[in-house]
């Protein structure tokens, strides 16, 4: 599903952010991306959903080669993840409501459909209520589960999330978690960076740990469990 | 904001193109109606018989460039002569009622639907059979034709000049637009919207400040060419023969059309090509 073969990445300033990652996630895993700040962590995610391409080697996901993937090929790929940005990037100047409704439009869902599927999605991440609040009205916490509620409106088979839980407190946090395990048993392919070493350590799951931009250790808990291919 | 400072000034261009666009019109309808009354005229040679003339005649009708052919007879010659020239003492012309004086001076008096043609009629007259002396308005034909060249130049370097203009403001009002918007377009395509999502807003409010940039002047342009060519009309009376203004109506028929398409359509193309130039994300 998800496949990287010696990936190395290095920005104009000269910081080589990824230095060789190999990597291969299961269609139905969920994983963890962990490591210090400046690791690379974003950077990984930001080359899965090609917003920016590697120096060298190669990614595959969803059985396409992201390398040579035509320009006019990428909304339609983008349209199959699910993200939830480090910095939200929320449309500033819509409310919460159009912001997830936006997702549903990019794929032109019917207007009824969006009526339903908005709502819906906004009270799995407990937002039902602000659905007119504007992103500056909201707390970073809540700001963050739009991000998410977006990122989850289109069913995506793959979600990367990075950091969805950086603002939340603890309680919030383990039902974001809970939301994205229940998401993940549904079939869709979980992704998340945390720093939250607390969580990690409960849900047991896999976990991929990086160092100046390659990976370190990536072990499978127990409790794993695999899902069918 | 910015885009109401880019409907102003599009508002602006559209205006002066009105005015241009009026004077020019104006002229060019002054021009003609010159031009309806600048003729060529052609004697016979003194053998020829009626039936001749007639059919002389019949091949003058036939050119793609005469508008009318009057024939004019020696009798009517004459008592035009007599009009002009025996007004105050007739009985002075009585002597020559018998033997007209003109008896040679039959004529065609050919209008042009262009002065422009008038050369080329001329090169053809001389090579007919039968025409004793051709008298044309050589002198009043080259003005006009000059004077609608220059005017056909002036108006084509003006409306590229506004065209150009308008192009700019709204290519600029995109790229403000654009750059204040940078970040949304990106998170737009970040979430899969195609380039063709994205840049439709960009281009209909292109098209909404053509259109709103046309109306406005058009309407104003109706108003103000109502009441001067009412107000010409009242105090200038005298002058009305020769300052024949374009009715309102038949003016904008023309006006509003051309002023509408050419709003929207540097509304649209401004704005599209603009977006295309920027949109790589
Ligand atoms: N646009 C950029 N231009 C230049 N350097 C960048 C850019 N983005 C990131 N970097 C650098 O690349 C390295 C990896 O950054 P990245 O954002 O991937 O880290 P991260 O693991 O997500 O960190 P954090 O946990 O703080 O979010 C850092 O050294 C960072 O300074
Ligand atoms: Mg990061």
């Amino acid at each position: 599903m998800i496949d990287l073969e010696n990936v190395k990445k290095s920005y104009a300033t000269g910081v080589q952010a990824l230095n060789g990652i190999t990597l291969h996630i299961d269609k139905g895993e969920f994983v963890f991306i962990v490591g210090d700040s400046g690791s690379g962590k974003s950077t990984l995610i930001k080359l899965l959903l090609k917003e920016l391409d590697p120096t060298s080697g190669t990614i595959k996901v969803n059985g396409m080669n992201l390398n040579k993937m035509k320009p006019r090929a990428i909304p339609k790929y983008r349209r199959k993840l699910g993200v939830v940005f480090q910095d939200f990037r929320l449309l500033k100047d819509r409310n919460v409501y159009e912001n997830v409704a936006f997702a549903q439009r990019v794929i032109i869902t019917p207007t009824k459909q969006i009526r339903k599927n908005v709502p819906r999605t906004l009270s799995l991440v407990g937002l039902a209520e602000k659905y007119k609040a504007f992103p500056k009205e909201l707390s970073g916490g809540e700001q963050q589960r739009v991000a998410l509620a977006r990122a989850l409106v289109n069913q995506p088979n793959i979600l990367l999330a990075d950091e969805p839980t950086g603002n939340l407190d603890p309680k919030n946090s383990k039902e974001i978690m809970r939301l994205l395990e229940t998401i993940n048993e549904r079939g869709t392919t979980v992704v998340v960076v945390t720093h939250n070493q607390e969580i990690v350590d409960a849900m047991k799951k896999r976990v991929i740990a990086m160092h100046k931009g390659v990976i370190i250790s990536d072990e499978r808990k127990a409790g794993y469990i695999q899902h069918a291919d | 904001m910015f885009s109401l400072a880019s409907i102003a000034t599009m508002a602006a261009c559209i205006f002066l193109f009105g005015i241009f666009f009026c004077v020019v019109e104006n002229f060019q309808h002054m021009v003609r109606e010159m031009e309806k009354s600048v003729a060529v005229t052609v004697f016979f040679n003194e053998d020829l018989s009626q039936e001749q003339i007639d059919d002389i005649g019949e091949q003058i009708r036939s050119r793609a460039e005469v508008s009318d052919v009057v024939f004019v007879s020696a009798e009517e010659a004459w008592d035009e002569y007599k009009e002009i020239y025996f007004e105050e003492a007739p009985h002075l012309a009585e002597g020559f009622e018998d033997d007209n004086p003109l008896a040679n001076e039959a004529h065609y008096e050919i209008y042009l639907k262009n002065v422009e043609s008038q050369d080329d009629l001329v090169t053809w007259l001389q090579s007919v059979e039968g025409i004793r002396r051709i008298n044309e308005s050589a002198q009043v034909a080259d003005v006009l034709t000059n004077f609608n060249l220059l005017v056909g130049y002036i108006s084509i370097a003006v409306i590229l000049l506004l065209l150009c203009v308008s192009v700019f403001l709204i290519s600029n009002t995109v790229t403000i637009g654009i750059a204040v918007r940078r970040e949304e377009i990106a998170i737009m395509k970040l979430i899969g919207a195609t380039n063709g999502f994205v840049k439709a807003p960009f281009v209909v409010e292109g098209v909404i400040i053509g259109i709103i940039g046309a109306s406005i002047p058009l309407a104003l342009l109706y108003f103000l060419y109502t009441r001067l060519v009412n107000f010409m009309g009242d105090k200038f009376n005298i002058l009305t023969g020769l300052l024949q203004f374009l009715p309102v109506n038949e003016m904008f028929r023309i006006l509003l059309p051309v002023g509408l398409a050419l709003g929207v359509g540097i509304g649209f193309f401004g704005s599209f090509f603009t977006i295309r130039k920027h949109l790589r994300v």
